[in-house]
């Protein structure tokens, strides 16, 4: 009789209790002189993770000689040599693959999409052997890759590559999605992502590398399923995630203007949803507007408001609103990109419905 | 310039045989100790008889989902995984049987796993076509064709890393040359997944060797009416700047005096390798496979080239110990009968193992489970969330 693995290996185990202490110490101060890009903060927290273990590597297209596409993992080369930051070809597919083997065997691949638009030729690999692996394998073998790239639109690219894949990725049991919108948390969370032993799809967005915030020196760990509160107000509740946070703010400062205050809740990841941050503020509130990046039919919007009316239908005041993109392909030219994407108006006029303002 | 290959041949046109290898020609695997080849001849009975007890089962309606067997092929596994070290990573595709068996896991595990009960090598979980051995080495076996070729192609990549840039295995032991085998069927030639995999095991010096069970059919296109070049299939392999051979799958002894010197360059020189690996199978696809697309006749011509009987003729006629033949005659009764109790006892086995608890539904969803992973009330591994 084969011997059955226990539920989680002993090897796992001690991971995981490792990365739990590591999540308990309280987060450093985001404020600070230490500015850096969010492409750099990205850089520091596989470099110090590298450092610390060997079973990391960095592999995609152009990561190693040409010091990666968008400039993520300059330097990198220099450092870890062409054993551990490898140069593709261009097959998603394939290295997709390859990161999955190499994982199950014991290795922790950290692997770069160029854009996440172009994942969608690596969906076998993503969606069937990623996150199923341990399932099929009645819990023998996980998947501890981290795939992380650009995601979203913003820059012209047009239909092809301004893919936001957290509508599609999120339906599939069996991953962690990270969805950052600024440095600090970028590092915190991706340092996070390398060390869980469980597959990560982390979306960054090319529009936000060269943003730039106070990273404190030290090291930090950003736990998964804690919204971050990053405006703080009693009219309306405000969710969204990764980029579009930048536009809720700005939507925040506006309506604070007008005597309007509203809580933005910045959820850093989609699965797991911190669904309880969202309802102790629709508590309060009694309003929620989801501003969401995708497309708006079976979008993470859809689900954010699925759970609210679940769990907190009582207290809503009104029904639940969204701001999506629109439901259209994404357009090339710069007003109509502009009109398709969520934005400050478009928030705005949201919440004020949601008040009956408008 | 290149010409087109010559004309297929018609789904039903009949099928030669390849030019068998004389037998008693035997190089490597001749100088084998009897037992070794007294086991292999054992493990491909054991995989025939094993296929046939779950062909009865599947016929009661005791196995579910798709069933693809392998009788015909039990050479291919048999010869192959015998050239390796019990350490060397595998993986497969959906006819996985076999591999799993001459891997080293149990009937029982196997059969039970069929059936959908917790004490199957996957729980229960995988099925016929999942079929994943932590302790053997086997990564499993994949439903999707040709998807496994990236992740052997991983395994082997991670087991050259492990000895390069660790100097030391994962699981802190010493490293060691490794190679790992990406098996296929001729049907998976045509997946886009195999060339981006072959493409980076040239490029990047991965020591992974992609065997095509050539069983000359995906379900009913006979492999001309799919794949370009499908005379020579080593074309492919030159194309990724790897060594490809054409090895006759019908023979394990043959087998293996051409595979185990490929297996020790790749091991040495921590290079890819391909191999056409012409095979058969007997049976439909699948379990419903009504095989309009060859005739009796051809399936017939490959019965009586079978692996099986050609080794057992070699050990219990030509092969001589001490004057007398290797293999009495008795012996093999003896363990054609252990064989079949062994099989047999799996069937009962399966029959009254327990089915998974229903919570195990929840678990091996995630290694690291937290709360509101799910909207369901509850989530993974079975814990209930805090808020319902
Ligand atoms: C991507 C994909 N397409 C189609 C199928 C359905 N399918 C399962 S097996 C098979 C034939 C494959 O034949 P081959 O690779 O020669 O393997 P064999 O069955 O001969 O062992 C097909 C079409 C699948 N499982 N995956
Ligand atoms: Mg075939």
């Amino acid at each position: 009789m084969t011997t059955l693995s226990p539920a989680i290996p002993s090897d796992i185990a001690a991971e995981i209790a490792n990365l739990h202490t590591l999540l308990e110490k309280p987060l450093p101060s985001r404020e600070g002189s230490r500015v850096i890009q969010f492409r750099e903060a990205l850089r520091e927290a596989m470099t110090e993770e590298m450092r610390r273990d060997k079973r990391i590597f960095l592999l995609g297209e152009e990561v190693a000689q040409y010091n990666g596409a968008y400039k993520v993992s300059q330097g990198m080369l220099d450092e870890f040599g062409p054993k551990r930051i490898i140069d593709s070809p261009i097959s998603e597919n394939g290295f997709a693959g390859l990161a999955v083997g190499a994982a199950m065997y014991g290795l922790r691949p950290i692997i770069e999409f160029m854009s996440w638009s172009f994942s969608l030729v690596a969906a076998d690999q993503l969606l069937n052997n990623v996150p199923k692996m341990l399932y099929m394998s009645g819990g023998q073998w996980g998947c501890p890759v981290v795939f992380r790239g650009n995601d979203g639109a913003g820059g012209q690219l047009g239909s092809t590559h301004s893919w936001c894949v957290e509508g599609l990725y999120a339906n599939v049991p069996g991953v962690k999605i990270v969805i950052p919108s600024n440095p600090y948390d970028a590092k915190g969370l991706l340092k996070t992502a390398i060390l869980d032993p469980d597959p990560v799809f982390f979306l960054e967005s090319e529009r936000m590398l060269g943003d730039k915030a106070h990273v404190p020196e030290e090291e930090y760990y950003i736990p998964f399923g804690q919204a971050a509160l990053r405006h703080e107000g009693t009219d309306c509740t405000i969710v969204s995630f990764g980029r579009p946070v930048n536009f809720c703010l700005e939507a925040a400062a506006e309506l604070a203007a007008e005597g309007i205050t509203v809580d933005v809740l910045d959820m850093r990841t989609i699965r797991p949803l911190d669904i309880d941050s969202i309802l102790a503020s629709v508590k309060k509130t009694g309003r929620i507007v989801v501003v969401d990046q995708c497309w708006p039919f079976a979008s993470v919007a859809s689900e954010v408001i699925t759970q609210v009316c679940e769990r907190g239908f009582d207290w809503l005041d009104h029904q639940p609103l969204r701001v999506n993109t629109e439901d259209v392909p994404t357009p090339y030219a710069k007003n109509l990109e502009a009109e398709y994407l969520p934005n400050k108006f478009k928030i705005v006029a949201a919440v004020k419905k949601s008040l009956g303002l408008a | 310039m290149t010409q087109a290959p010559s004309a297929p041949a018609s789904a039903t046109a009949f099928r030669p045989l390849p030019k068998a290898a004389a037998p008693g020609d035997y190089g490597i695997s001749a100088k084998l100790p009897d037992a070794t080849l007294i086991k292999w001849l054992r493990d491909m009975m054991l995989i025939r008889e094993f296929e046939n007890r779950c062909a009865q089962a599947y016929q009661q309606a005791k196995i579910g989902g798709f069933c693809h067997l392998y009788i015909g092929q039990e050479a291919a596994a048999v010869g192959t995984i015998n050239s390796l070290n019990h350490d060397d990573p595998i993986v497969t595709a959906y006819r996985d049987h076999g591999h799993a068996l001459a891997r080293g896991m149990s009937a029982d595990a196997c059969m039970a796993e069929m059936y959908g009960k917790v004490t199957g090598c996957a729980k229960g979980k995988g099925g016929s076509m999942h079929m994943f051995d932590k302790p053997n080495w086997l990564f499993g076996g994949h439903g999707i064709v040709g998807a496994q070729t990236p992740l052997g192609t991983g395994l082997a990549f991670a087991a050259r890393y492990e000895w390069e840039v660790m100097g030391k295995s994962v699981t802190g032991g010493p490293a060691k040359k490794k190679v790992a085998l990406a098996y296929l069927g001729d049907g998976a030639l045509n997946q886009g997944a195999l060339h981006e995999a072959m493409n980076l095991a040239g490029l990047l010096d991965i020591p992974v060797i992609y065997i095509v069970e050539n069983n000359g059919y995906s379900m009913g296109t006979a492999i001309e009416r799919g794949t370009t070049m499908a005379h020579d299939l080593r074309k492919k392999a030159e194309a990724y700047g790897m060594e490809g051979a054409i090895i006759d799958g019908f023979d394990v002894m043959k087998l293996y005096d051409q595979f185990k010197p490929l297996v020790d360059r790749c091991r040495e020189n921590q290079r890819p390798a391909f191999v056409d690996l012409k095979t058969y199978r007997y049976l439909g696809h699948s379990m419903s496979d009504p095989q309009k697309y060859r005739t009796k006749d051809e399936v017939d011509q490959y019965k009586n080239n079978d692996s099986i009987d050609r080794m057992a003729s070699y050990l219990m006629n030509e092969r001589k110990t001490n004057g007398k033949p290797t293999l009495s005659e008795a012996d093999f009764h003896a363990m054609q009968a252990e064989l079949k109790d062994i099989c047999m006892k799996s069937l009962e086995f399966a029959e009254n193992s327990p089915i998974p608890d229903a919570s195990e539904l929840y678990t091996d969803v995630l290694y690291n489970p937290q709360p509101n992973m799910s909207p369901m009330r509850d989530y993974t591994h079975g814990v209930k969330n805090p808020l319902l």
